[in-house]
Order: structure tokens, then C-alpha cells, then sequence
């Protein structure tokens, strides 16, 4: 035990006195997460939304009089234009010069109240630029109301005081953050491991420095431990350090599409057994990493052997959108790293099973023994480590 | 005399890579790099393995120090198995050889303090033999200075000091003035006859026979994996000097000196 702390100490002296280290592992990627969600979504919340100064030129051959006063509404900037204009109107569209062209069909008014036929209306509009988007889907909606206004039988949910979704905010937020969160957990979690083992064991090979550590009493599992657990420890600042990140910039990427969803519906009990099912997986994806820059024989080479474990773990993440509401069967918990996914997509989705979750957890530690029983017969090895 | 360490049959095979059989221009996959050595050393002597490179003195100590494991034979430490109890050998020794490096980011009195923890050596007599060890060599003055601003001669007495942390009995130092300068190769050589006055039996191999000359009590000489002769340094020179003596027996020993 004594051996081990001297190792956990020595890796964390190592990490937490490089200060750039630090910053690039654990500040860096939660700061960058946020920044950029933070400016995805408030370039998505411009384009959806288009420049609120900007007054969209729409032309239209005949506005009826029963519409006229809904176009005014709009405050768009209303045009005529004549059937010999259309050609022209269209390449001024296509040229982004003008928004939206809306063509009424002769009769619009007159076949709308005999019923004779039922007259289509033409729109016009450029979906590569914003302004000229809004202002069609503006329009429809305009037209759309005035057509209902005409064949109105009954109404859906008219009164707005009423809340008719009864899902709640629970509800909302777990449906939403489990179908999300255990993937980019999952891939958080995994570049910060990827970040620092490699180069703690393939590195300290690649140097010479392990084989100095070799010539100790030390035992070799004592070694192996003490690197595991450092440097699950350094995953898991790099890994929170993302996972916040991600939280606190999720509301600016969906703009105000994510009204309802509260992360302060989890409780303490709910948060305190994400962080045990992260540690659970960091603890299985250090183990596998080490393995692996144990087996190489640099660095470049440890990171290289390590990308099909990546693509592994991203697709077992992405298995979160796919499991159903009835939950995982018991069996899977024996599976690692899809056991994680699970219990993190039960976690944040309310619907966790404890049996689950306590099968997840004693497979991962049993696992873990079993990564770190061959890790230490690697570092006793001379054929990997020399 | 008594035998701290009883060397008996050791042997090693290495597999050779694509790279190395044709850097050795050999066809054969498996290279035997010390075959069946045996040798005694006694407390409280210098023995000096001497031999050219390639003939197998490291893999020997290094199979003594329980970095690697013999395909044969076993040595027997103080009375400690290298084959059966590695742990207990390398409790009792001290190995200095220039694959040992130490971490670039650490400074020599962190590094001290971390290696004397992992053999269990107590706070304060870690500190007291740190003192003397830094005084000793210098190290005082750049104590607090990371090994990667260190110049070679600065990180060798680092490394030899660091090699001494658990006080041990039996000192193994491959090649330990290789690369340093005359001043530094002198601090060295000095410091092993200190070690010897002391006590400690000090087992080290090189390929400089002038350091032969001057330090050690007896010698080893090791040809294409082979001891050829182990005895004292003067039975072995014969009345020459230990340079021509040397030649003489690697030539009797199928050894060519190529121009």
C-alpha cells in the first residue's frame, strides 16, 4: 500500500506541477466545450432567427383583400409585380435581391367561395439565405391561419392557458439527457484518458524512466495499481471538466428550444451515482489504455493501436439513443463499457435498475482486477518493456 | 573471503528481429548473449567484468539486478535467488546503467526522496544520507534544478546517487564513467574506492583498462557471451599491462580486432 501511494503521489506531482498539462487536460477541454456550444448556438439561434433590422422585400402579382391586412401585419416590404415581371422577379430570388415572390392564381377569391376548385398558391423563395427562409415560413404560416379561418369545423388546443403536455419537467429533462449525455460522457471520458496514459506508461518506456522504477523492491502490481489509479484520477478532473462544460453550454446550443428541461431535477443521490458510474468507466478505459501502452513501444505507437478502442467506445455510446424505455436486460450489465452506457442512460433518464447498476459495478471492479493482474505480468515482462 | 554473490551457469538467448539479424549479418533468428557464465565476487571487493561490446557484461548484470530473467542458471545475491526471490535481490542492491534514466521533470532531491520511499528507507535517515551523498557529489548546488537542464556529468552523479538510496551491500555499475568527462569520471572513480573502503562489494563492468587498473581487486573477462578467465587483477595482467594482457586473451579466444 505504502508503494502505491509513493506511485499515486509521484504521477500526481508530475501532472499538477506542469501547469500547462494541467491546462490543456483539464481546463482546456471544459472551456473549449463551452465556448464552442456557446457559439454553434447562438449561430444557429442568427440563422433560424435572421437580422431582426432587416425588412424582407416580398413581391406579389394581386393580393386578395381578405389577406391583404394579414401581409400588413408582417411589416415586410410588399411589392407588385406583373406575370411578364415573373422571369425576372425569379433571378432577382435566385440572386438573393429579393426574399419571396407569391403568386395568387386568377379567380383566387371567387374559387375559394364557389368551391369550384381548389386554387394553388405559388411562393418563391431562396433557402440558402436566412432572410428569404424566415419570411417563407412566415408567410406560410400566415396563409395557413387565414385557411383555417375558412373551413374551421373545430379547434385543437386553441386555449393557450392550458398547459395540454403533461409531461414534466423531470420527465422532459431525462428523456433529453439520456439520449444525449452517456454518449458525450462516454467520448469526455475517453479523451481524457487518451490524453494522459499513453504517455505515462508508453512514455516512461519510450525514456527509460520505467525500467528505473523496475529495479525497486516495488511489486509490480503495486506499479500497475498506482499508475491505474492516478491516472484515473487526472481522467476524471479531464473528464468533469468536459461533462460541465457540456452542461452549462447544452441551453445556448438548443437556444430556447430546451424550455422545461431542468438539470437541477436530478438529486444529490442521482449525481453522487453518475460520478460512481463514471469512475467506473474511467477505471476500465485507463486499464484498457495502459494495457495497450504497456504492449507498445512509443508513444506515437500506443496512440495509433489505441484508435480502434475509440471507435469501439463511440459506438457504445451512441447505443444510448437505442435502448428502450423497458431498459436493458440484466445480462448486459456483465458487458463493460456497455454497462456504463446503460446505467448513465438509466441515471440521467430516472429509470435506473439498482440490480443493474450494483451487477454493472462489481463486473467493472472484477475487470478491473483482472486488467490490472495483466498489466502488472506485462510490467514483469521483458519482452514488453524492453 | 566470504561470497556475496555466486554467479552459476547463467544463460540468455534473444530472439533477433528482421532489423537486428541484418545488422548482425546472421541468418539465425536466436542470438545467445551470455552463455553459461559463472563467477564469485566477495564482500568488500571490486570486481570488474571486462570485455568488448556486444560480449554480454550487461545482459549479465542486468540479469543480476532481475531486470531480465535467465533462460538458465541463477545467481545467488547475499544469499537471495534472482530466479526465486527477484523482490529480496533487488532490496539488497544498488544498479546504476545507462538505460535507467530518470524522469526530465523532476528535480534530484524529489527524485531522492521518491526513490528512498519505494525501498522503505525512513524519513530521517533518508535525509541524512542525502546530505551526505549531495555533498559528496556536488549536487547541492543544483538540488532543486530539473534533471532536464542537467548536463550528462550532473544527471550520471544523480543517477548514482539515487542508485544508492537503500545503502545497499552490493553495488552493480554498468559502464559508470562511460560519456563523462575527465573531472566527473574522476569524482566517480574516487567514489567506488570509497564504497570499497567502506565495505560494499562493487561489481562493474567496463571497457576502460586504465579504470581496471586502478580500482578493481579482481577481474572477469568476458568474450562472445563466454568468462574466459575470472582471478585476481594481477594473475590475470601477468606482468603486462591489462590492455596488451586483454588482447592476448581475446585473440587466444577467437576474438579479431578489425580495422
Amino acid at each position: 500500500m505504502h508503494n502505491i501511494v509513493t506511485i499515486i503521489k509521484k504521477e500526481l506531482a508530475r501532472f499538477f506541477k506542469d501547469k500547462k498539462l494541467v491546462f490543456t487536460t483539464v481546463l482546456f477541454p471544459g472551456l473549449m466545450i463551452y465556448l464552442l456550444y456557446s457559439f454553434m448556438g447562438s449561430g444557429f439561434l442568427n440563422k433560424m432567427e435572421g437580422d431582426s433590422t432587416y425588412i424582407p422585400k416580398i413581391v406579389v402579382n394581386e393580393i386578395p383583400s381578405e389577406i391583404e391586412p394579414l401581409f400588413q401585419e408582417t411589416k415586410y416590404d410588399f411589392r407588385g409585380f406583373t406575370e411578364n415581371e415573373l422571369d425576372a422577379v425569379l433571378t432577382q430570388i435566385e440572386n438573393k435581391e429579393i426574399d419571396v415572390a407569391i403568386i395568387f392564381p386568377e379567380n383566387f377569391e371567387e374559387d375559394i367561395q364557389t368551391h369550384s376548385q381548389i386554387p394553388n398558391v405559388e411562393i418563391y423563395y431562396n433557402s440558402t439565405k436566412s432572410d428569404s427562409s424566415s419570411a417563407y415560413r412566415a408567410l406560410i404560416a400566415v396563409l395557413s391561419q387565414y385557411e383555417n379561418t375558412l373551413s374551421n369545423v373545430f379547434d385543437v388546443n386553441v386555449d393557450q392557458s392550458i398547459t395540454y403536455d403533461l409531461a414534466s419537467e423531470k420527465d422532459l429533462t431525462g428523456e433529453i439527457f439520456s439520449m444525449m449525455l452517456p454518449m458525450l460522457l462516454m467520448i469526455f471520458i475517453f479523451s481524457g484518458c487518451m490524453g494522459i496514459a499513453p504517455e505515462s506508461i508508453a512514455g516512461e518506456k519510450e525514456r527509460g524512466t520505467i525500467a528505473t522504477l523496475l529495479v525497486t523492491p516495488m511489486k509490480r502490481s503495486e506499479l500497475a495499481i498506482g499508475k491505474i489509479i492516478s491516472l484515473s484520477i487526472i481522467s476524471l478532473l479531464a473528464g468533469l471538466s468536459s461533462f460541465l462544460g457540456t452542461i452549462l453550454s447544452l441551453p445556448k446550443l438548443y437556444g430556447g428550444q430546451m424550455d422545461g428541461v431542468n438539470a437541477m431535477a436530478y438529486s444529490m443521490m442521482d449525481y453522487v451515482m453518475l460520478l460512481v458510474i463514471i469512475l467506473s468507466s474511467i477505471l476500465i478505459i485507463i486499464s484498457l489504455i495502459s494495457i495497450i501502452s504497456a504492449y507498445s513501444k512509443s508513444v506515437k505507437e500506443a496512440t495509433t493501436a489505441i484508435m480502434p478502442l475509440m471507435i469501439v467506445v463511440m459506438l457504445i455510446g451512441v447505443s444510448s439513443m437505442m435502448i428502450s424505455d423497458k431498459g436493458p436486460s440484466l445480462i448486459t450489465a456483465l458487458i463493460p463499457l456497455y454497462n456504463n452506457v446503460a446505467c448513465m442512460n438509466g441515471i440521467f433518464g430516472f429509470t435506473l435498475n439498482p440490480i443493474y447498476f450494483a451487477i454493472t459495478l462489481v463486473a467493472n471492479l472484477i475487470y478491473t482486477f483482472i486488467f490490472v493482474f495483466v498489466l502488472a505480468k506485462m510490467f514483469n515482462s521483458e519482452k514488453c518493456m524492453f | 573471503m566470504e561470497t556475496i554473490l555466486k554467479v552459476e551457469g547463467l544463460k540468455k538467448t534473444f530472439t533477433l528481429s528482421k532489423k537486428q539479424m541484418k545488422l548482425e549479418k546472421t541468418k539465425d533468428k536466436k542470438k545467445v548473449a551470455v552463455n553459461g557464465i559463472s563467477f564469485d565476487a566477495y564482500r568488500g571487493e571490486i570486481f570488474g567484468l571486462l570485455g568488448p561490446n556486444g560480449a554480454g557484461k550487461t545482459t549479465t548484470l542486468r540479469m543480476i539486478a532481475t531486470l531480465i530473467k535467465p533462460d538458465a542458471g541463477d545467481a545467488l545475491v547475499d544469499g537471495s535467488s534472482i530466479v526465486k526471490d527477484p523482490g529480496a535481490v533487488r532490496g539488497k542492491i544498488g544498479f546504476l546503467t545507462s538505460e535507467l534514466k530518470l524522469e526530465d521533470f523532476f528535480t534530484p532531491n524529489y527524485l531522492y526522496d521518491f526513490f528512498s520511499n519505494l525501498y522503505g528507507v525512513d524519513v530521517a535517515t533518508c535525509k541524512s544520507r542525502k546530505e551526505k551523498l549531495f555533498k559528496r557529489f556536488g549536487i547541492d548546488e543544483f538540488a532543486e534544478v530539473k534533471i532536464e537542464n542537467l548536463s550528462t556529468g550532473m544527471k550520471q552523479k544523480v543517477s548514482i546517487v539515487i542508485s544508492l538510496v537503500n545503502d545497499p551491500d552490493i553495488i552493480i555499475f554498468d559502464e559508470p564513467t562511460n560519456g563523462l568527462d575527465i573531472l566527473t569520471a574522476k569524482v566517480v572513480t574516487d567514489f567506488l574506492l570509497d564504497l570499497k573502503k567502506q565495505g560494499k562489494s562493487i561489481i562493474v563492468s567496463t571497457h576502460i583498462f586504465s579504470l581496471v587498473e586502478k580500482i578493481c581487486d579482481r577481474v572477469g573477462i568476458i568474450i562472445h557471451g563466454e568468462m574466459v578467465c575470472a582471478d585476481t587483477l594481477e594473475r590475470i595482467q601477468d606482468g603486462m599491462s591489462m590492455e596488451e594482457r586483454f588482447f592476448e586473451i581475446f585473440e587466444a579466444h577467437g576474438g579479431r580486432i578489425d580495422a
